[in-house]
């Protein structure tokens, strides 16, 4: 259960005193949280850990309630505070402006529910081509006012490069990098990083028409619209499902080697595209992004069958 | 095999019956054979009884889901005649069994012979009158109530009121008040679902009827509370008579404390003026006359509060267990992980944790205490945190009604435990 040899690194941490209603005026307090880049860490993987534990269910019997309202209400407990740091707003905002759809937004949007036919139509055909780099692509749309250093991409991920992962975080209004603890270590690693996002960037961004671009922006808001304070709670039943299958798997891949841990569904996108492939017609109502495999389908044939 | 797994145990009324449980929707009986004559400083052994099918796996064409057959709940009815009848239910359906036994049969009768064949009437030249002759005990279980379609989500919890002829029903959002005879029509008596389900953000975790007071029960959320309804103040149960909930302390908070002060079990004690709630790493004792805090909290695995992360990423953290009172309310139980469960005794404070194993225990030796070390040294016979073994896992417990006996399952096996009569 525990990965040998690598550190646990939210154990601790993870139960420092953060308390909801405690602290002060948000500038401090908010302001020491951002400093502490390994909470601003733990804390984004403990969001992706628990949004795929939302979006990946059983496919065959209906997920435990109990546990998708526990995992809902610990997302938006995160929400809530990313939001007093103001994390969640420049999150919402670059996803807003990211217009750099990735092969898997794309394969995401082929196969689950179609909410825009405009982005059906507007997709590559091609889901698994391999990202070639083109010139001339404007990024400063994805770049963020006031620094130049840091890029939030949804799109970071690559079938040639898959150690890229999840997004690179925004700076603060502090200045502050982002918060890899591995690439403090090595500051080129990061530019190196935002080269090869834009260039992907750049080369989906061509292919792809207006529509396309728009669905994306309009996945995002999506997303985060429902985590909003205003509108809270994403209800935990197949309509979730579908919410979270128009979401952009691969920014909820955790990076082991990033964050130490192990994430046991560890599901590239591509395996996601193979097993719901696998599915053809008994595609089911709820979530088409839920994962099984080749024994709940021969279940599932034997319960049809009646054998 | 994963449809051996047990998932619920129980004895009945008297203590002599064990029913249990299992993932393949299969129920178990155990008796608890007489003490022999010869050895008396034994106690009888429990052997198996009774074995059926209760419920078959379902699908729902509708949602196109599964409905599992696992069994989650059994719930015995106190006796009435020479037959048993125990409640049984899987995520949608309760089912009223019947287990009647039957050691004589009737021989000599007039129409058919021995092997049943018809005699030929005209061969018939004299009546007699069928006789009953002993038989090998057979027991038969037969279903003699199905209670369906009256929960939209998952049950979690039956209990047999103390009137006996009405029991509840609970699920993720509401609790249902049945009459042992009546099938189809139940009456809603608790409702938290909203009228948005994005607002959704606690569930119901467990129920139970109070033991001895007819009209009331209580119920436990996800959130750490507990609801305590009287039927007689009105006919929907909406509104609480009693709210149980323990201050959190603000020291402790981490985004896992929701998680943990989820409640998994909640059962009154034999007297009626307590109940015992377990959470995650907990169990406490509440005072039904004091709401604002529990009497007595007792610390099931406290080392785990430093792995809750892990826990959270392996699912373990949503592990639901249960807890158990003894016939005489002096001492609780409830499982952890690696085939540990603890016990403690309310009078003296004393707890001890035991292992149910094939390889711990032989058949009548006695169980050796074990003990996680949490500190750096590891004693010898300790066994350190990260070495427990997560899938190993005692959510279910049962405890006799009456004597010192103990049933405790650890994945597919059952144990049973009792005290050396000295």
């Amino acid at each position: 259960m525990f990965p040998k040899g690598t550190k646990r690194k939210f154990s601790d941490s993870g139960e420092e005193a953060v308390s909801s209603g405690d602290q002060g005026p948000a500038a401090p307090s908010a302001a020491a949280r951002m400093l502490s880049s390994s909470y601003s860490l733990q804390r984004q993987s403990l969001l992706d850990m628990s949004l795929i534990k939302l979006q990946l269910c059983h496919m065959l019997v209906e997920p435990n309630l109990c546990r998708s309202v526990l995992i809902a209400n610990t997302v938006r407990q995160i929400q809530e505070e990313m939001t007093q740091d103001g994390t969640w707003q420049i999150m919402t905002q670059a996803l807003a402006a990211a217009q750099c759809p990735t092969d898997r937004l794309v394969a995401t949007e082929v196969l689950c529910r179609q909410t825009d036919p405009a982005a059906q139509a507007g997709q590559s055909p091609k889901p698994y081509a391999v990202v070639g780099v083109e010139e001339g692509y404007h990024s400063e749309e994805v770049v963020m006012e006031g620094d130049v250093e840091t890029d939030v991409t949804m799109s970071t991920l690559s079938p040639v490069s898959p150690q890229l992962s999840s997004a690179s975080y925004l700076a603060g209004p502090f200045g502050m990098g982002p918060c890899w603890e591995e690439e403090e270590e090595d500051g080129e690693c990061e530019e190196e990083e935002e080269e090869e996002d834009s260039e992907e960037c750049v080369s989906e961004g061509e292919e792809g028409d207006g529509d396309h671009l728009s669905a994306d922006s309009r996945t995002g808001e999506q997303v985060f619209g429902t985590f909003e304070i205003k509108h809270p709670a994403p209800p935990p039943d197949p309509a979730l499902e579908e919410l979270f299958s128009d979401v952009d798997p691969s920014y909820y891949d955790l990076d082991t080697v990033l964050t130490g841990m192990q994430s046991a569904p560890k599901m590239g996108p591509y395996d996601l595209l193979d097993s719901l492939s696998s599915h053809g017609p008994t595609a089911l109502s709820s979530s088409s992004s839920c994962r099984s495999d080749l024994n709940e389908l021969d279940h599932i044939m034997e319960i049809i069958v009646g054998s | 095999h994963a449809s051996d797994i047990i998932s619920t145990v129980e004895f009945n009324y008297s203590g002599e019956l064990l029913a249990t449980g299992d993932k393949g929707g299969r129920v178990v009986i155990f008796q608890h054979e007489q003490e022999s004559k010869n050895r008396p400083h034994l106690r009888g052994e429990y052997n198996v009884y009774s074995t059926f099918q209760s419920h078959e796996p379902e699908f729902d064409y509708l949602k196109s889901l599964e409905i599992e057959e696992k069994i989650n709940k059994i719930r015995w009815l106190p006796q009435q005649n020479a037959a048993h009848f125990l409640l049984s239910t899987n995520d949608k359906t309760i089912k009223l069994w019947k287990i009647s036994e039957r050691d004589k049969r009737a021989e000599g009768y007039n129409l058919k012979d021995e092997d049943g064949r018809l005699r030929d009437p005209f061969r018939i030249t004299s009546l007699r009158v069928p006789v009953l002759m002993p038989m090998d005990l057979m027991v038969e279980a037969s279903p003699r109530r199905i209670f369906a379609n009256a929960h939209t989500y998952h049950i979690n919890s039956i209990s047999v009121n103390s009137d006996h002829e009405t029991y509840l029903s609970a699920d993720d959002l509401r609790i249902n008040l049945w009459h042992l005879e009546i099938t189809d029509r139940s009456f809603n008596i608790v409702d938290i679902k909203p009228a948005n389900m994005e607002e959704l953000t606690e569930v119901i975790t467990a129920a139970e009827c109070h033991p001895h007071q007819c009209n009331v029960f209580v119920y436990s959320s996800s959130k750490g509370t507990i609801r305590l309804c009287d039927m007689r103040a009105a006919a929907l149960c909406d509104r609480h008579s009693k709210f149980f909930e323990e201050p959190e302390d603000p020291s402790s908070r981490s985004f896992f404390s929701e998680i943990i002060s989820s409640i998994s079990d909640v059962k009154f004690s034999h007297s009626g003026r307590y109940m015992m709630t377990r959470d995650y790493l907990s169990v406490k004792v509440w005072d039904l006359n004091m709401e604002n805090r529990p009497v007595e909290t007792y610390q099931v695995h406290e080392y785990l509060r430093s792995k809750l992360c892990s826990l959270y990423e392996n699912d373990c953290i949503f592990d639901k267990f249960e807890c158990c009172w003894n016939g005489s309310d002096s001492a609780i139980m409830t499982g952890s992980y690696n085939n540990f469960f603890r016990m403690f005794d309310r009078n003296t404070r004393r707890d001890i944790t035991l292992e149910a194993s094939r390889e711990s225990s032989k058949p009548r030796a006695t169980l050796k205490p074990r003990k996680v070390s949490t500190g750096g040294k590891r004693k010898k016979d300790e066994i350190s945190v990260d070495s427990l073994d997560f899938n190993k896992k005692i959510l279910h417990t049962a405890w006799h009604p009456k004597d010192n006996v103990i049933a405790v399952a650890a994945t597919n096996n059952l144990y049973i435990f009792q005290d050396k009569i000295n």
